[in-house]
C-alpha cells in the first residue's frame, strides 16, 4: 500500500477514534465524583501568593 | 569563567556580522548585519567591563521576578502605539494613494508597510503582552519565582531584537512573502532560539511550582508556546540561497506549501491570538472581578475542545483552490464545530461577573475586559460563518475578511491587553490605583466606537465588492471592472481610517494614564473601593 493512503486511512480511522476517545475521557474525568471540591480550590489560586512566592512551610501538599 | 565563554561567543558573532556586512548580497542582509554587529559588539564591551568583578550573589527566591514584567508592560504599550500608527497610516494610504510618497517608493509604500503593521500589532504588541503577562501569571499561580535566572531577560531582549530585525527587513524587502511569517531564514532561526528559551523559563517555573495544581491560565499559555514553536519550525523550513544573503527557498512546493502556510496562519490566530489571550482572560478577569472563574470544569473542557479542534481549521483559507475538496471541507466543518468551545469560553469569561454585574458601572477596566470577551464571541461567530464554502465564495479576497480580523484583533486582543495593562501597572509599580478612571473611560469609548466604525465599514465595503465582482450581465460578461469596485470603496475607506484614528487616540490616552500612574501615585479621583455601588 502506498504510504500516503496508509497514513490517510490510519488518520481517519484509529487516530480519529483515539483523539475522540481521549476527549470524551477528559469530559468524564472532569465530572468525576469529588472533582468540584478540588476545582473550587484550584479556581482560587489567583487569590493566593499575590506579593511573594510561597515558602516551604506554606507550600501546599 | 562563564564570562569568558560569553566573550568568545560574542566576539565570534561580531566577527561573523562584520564579514556579513562585507559579503552581503542584499541591502536587508547588510543592514541586519550592522544591527547584529552593534548589538553583539555592545554586549561584548559590557561583558568585558563586568568580567573579573566580584560576583554578588543575593538570594532572591523569596520574591517574584517583576523587573522583566515591567519592561514587558512598557514594550507592549510602546509597540502597540507603533503598530496602531502604522495601521492608521496604511488605512489612509488606501483611501488616498498620494500618501505612497514618490520619494519613499520601495520603502514606505503600502506593500512594504502592511506586513510591518500586521507584525507590529500581532508579534510586537501581542507577543510582548503575552510574554509579560505569562511571566506575571505563571509566577503568581505557581507561587514560585521565574526559573532560569537571567534567561527571562534573554527572552525579553531577544524578542525585541527579533522585532527590530523583522520590521527593518520588511521595509528593505527582506521577506519570504508568507502571511504572518514574513521574516527570512536567519530571523526565523533567531526566533526559534528565543522561543525555546521562553518555553524553558515557563515550563521550568511550572515544574518548580508550590501549588499542587496547574491553574488553567497556564495550560492556555503553555499550549500557545508549544504550538507556536511547532508551527514556526514547520512553516519556515527553508534553505538559504547563500549564507551571506537573506533570500531562501522553502522546501514545500505547490499546494502543500499553501496548506502548510495556512495551517500555520490559522493556528497563529488560534494559538497566538486565542489560546494565549485566553490565558490572560482566565487570570485577569477573575482578578479584576475579585471572584473565581464561573466554572472551572467548563474551563478544562474549553481548553481541550479548543486545542483539539483549532488545529484542523486552517484549510478554510483555501476554498476553491488546488487543495482537494475533502481537505477544505474538513477545515470548514472543524471551523463550524469550533464555534462551540469558543462560546463556551466566552460564557465562562462573562459569567465570572455573575453576582458582580454592578462593577460594570463603576469599573471601566472590567468593562474593557467584558467588551473584549464580547468581541471574542462576535468574531468567533463570524469566523465559522465565513469559513462555510458558500459564504466564503462571497467574502474571500474582500474587505470583509479584514473587518473580521480587526473585530477580533482590536476588540478581543486589544481590549483584553488594555485591561491587563490597567490591572498590572498599579500592581507592578506599587501604586494604590490608576491615575485616572475618567481617562480609562475615554479610552474605552474611543476604542469601542473606533472598532464599530472599522468593522461596520468593512462589512459594507466587503459585501459590496464581493457582489460587484460576481455581477454578470445577461450575456455572462462581468458588469464591473476592478477599478470601479475600488472607486466605490472610497467612502468606507475613509470611515475605516477614522475608526483607526480613534483607536490610536485611545491607546495614546492609555499610555499617558499609565505614565501618570507611575509618576503621580495618589490620584485625584476616588478609588474603586469607595465608589457607589449600583442600586
Amino acid at each position: 500500500m502506498e504510504e500516503y493512503t496508509l497514513l490517510r486511512q490510519f488518520a481517519d480511522s484509529w487516530m480519529l477514534l483515539a483523539l475522540f476517545a481521549f476527549f470524551i475521557g477528559v469530559v468524564i474525568w472532569v465530572f468525576r465524583p469529588g472533582s468540584g471540591k478540588t476545582y473550587g480550590d484550584t479556581a482560587n489560586i489567583p487569590f493566593r501568593h499575590q506579593d511573594k512566592p510561597a515558602t516551604h512551610k506554606e507550600a501546599r501538599q | 569563567m562563564s564570562n569568558y565563554i560569553k566573550l568568545i561567543a560574542l566576539g565570534l558573532i561580531a566577527l561573523f556580522a562584520a564579514m556579513g556586512i562585507n559579503y552581503a548580497r542584499d541591502v536587508a542582509y547588510m543592514v541586519h548585519a550592522v544591527i547584529v554587529l552593534l548589538v553583539s559588539g555592545g554586549l561584548f564591551i559590557w561583558t568585558l567591563r563586568n568580567t573579573g568583578e566580584p560576583d554578588i550573589l543575593t538570594d532572591r527566591s523569596g520574591e517574584y521576578m517583576d523587573d522583566v514584567v515591567r519592561y514587558g508592560v512598557i514594550a507592549t504599550a510602546f509597540w502597540g502605539v507603533v503598530g496602531f500608527l502604522a495601521g492608521t497610516f496604511i488605512a489612509f494610504q488606501l483611501a488616498f494613494p498620494e500618501l505612497n510618497f514618490e520619494w519613499a517608493q520601495g520603502y514606505a509604500n503600502f506593500g512594504r508597510l502592511r506586513p510591518l503593521h500586521t507584525s507590529a500589532v500581532i508579534f510586537a504588541f501581542g507577543g510582548n503582552a503575552l510574554i509579560a503577562t505569562s511571566f506575571y501569571v505563571v509566577q503568581r499561580t505557581s507561587a514560585a519565582r521565574l526559573w532560569g535566572g537571567n534567561l527571562a531577560w534573554f527572552v525579553f531582549w531577544g524578542y525585541q531584537l527579533f522585532i527590530v530585525l523583522a520590521a527593518t527587513g520588511y521595509l528593505l524587502g527582506g521577506t519570504q512573502s508568507k502571511e504572518y511569517a514574513e521574516p527570512e531564514w536567519y530571523v526565523d532561526l533567531w526566533l526559534t532560539v528565543v522561543w525555546v528559551a521562553y518555553l524553558a523559563v515557563f515550563l521550568g517555573t511550572i515544574v518548580k511550582r508550590k501549588e499542587p495544581h496547574i491553574y488553567v491560565a497556564n495550560w492556555f499559555y503553555l499550549s500557545f508556546i508549544v504550538t507556536v514553536a511547532m508551527l514556526h519550525v514547520v512553516n519556515n523550513m527553508t534553505i538559504p540561497v547563500s549564507i551571506w544573503g537573506s533570500k531562501s527557498v522553502i522546501v514545500w512546493s505547490g499546494v502543500q506549501d499553501a496548506m502548510v502556510q495556512w495551517w500555520y496562519g490559522h493556528n497563529a490566530v488560534g494559538f497566538f491570538l486565542t489560546a494565549g489571550f485566553l490565558g490572560m482572560m482566565y487570570y485577569f478577569i477573575p482578578k479584576q472581578a475579585e471572584r473565581p472563574v464561573f466554572s472551572y470544569k467548563l474551563s478544562i473542557i474549553h481548553f481541550w475542545a479548543l486545542i483539539f479542534i483549532y488545529i484542523w481549521a486552517g484549510p478554510h483559507h483555501l476554498h476553491y483552490t488546488a487543495l482537494p475538496d475533502w481537505a477544505s471541507t474538513l477545515g470548514m466543518v472543524f471551523s463550524v464545530v469550533l464555534w462551540m468551545p469558543s462560546w463556551g469560553g466566552m460564557i465562562n469569561g462573562l459569567m465570572t461577573l455573575s453576582g458582580a454585574w454592578d462593577k460594570l458601572r463603576t469599573d471601566p477596566v472590567i468593562r474593557m475586559m467584558v467588551i473584549s470577551v464580547g468581541f471574542y464571541g462576535m468574531s468567533t461567530f463570524e469566523g465559522p460563518m465565513m469559513s462555510i464554502r458558500a459564504v466564503n465564495s462571497l467574502s474571500h479576497y474582500t474587505d470583509w475578511t479584514i473587518g473580521h480580523v480587526h473585530s477580533g484583533a482590536l476588540g478581543w486582543n486589544g481590549m483584553i491587553t488594555f485591561g491587563a495593562l490597567y490591572f498590572l501597572v498599579p500592581v507592578l509599580w506599587k501604586r494604590d490605583r490608576l491615575y485616572s478612571l475618567k481617562l480609562v473611560n475615554y479610552h474605552f469609548w474611543l476604542a469601542t466606537i473606533g472598532i464599530v466604525l472599522y468593522a461596520a465599514s468593512m462589512w459594507v465595503t466587503g459585501i459590496m465588492e464581493g457582489l460587484m465582482w460576481r455581477e454578470v450581465d445577461a450575456n455572462g460578461f462581468l458588469v464591473n471592472s476592478f477599478a470601479e469596485t475600488v472607486a466605490a470603496k472610497f467612502p468606507m475607506y475613509v470611515v475605516r481610517a477614522l475608526g483607526g484614528v480613534m483607536y490610536l487616540t485611545g491607546a495614546i490616552i492609555m499610555c499617558y494614564n499609565l505614565w501618570m500612574t507611575v509618576r503621580k501615585a495618589p490620584a485625584k479621583e476616588a478609588s474603586l473601593s469607595v465608589a457607589v455601588p449600583a442600586e
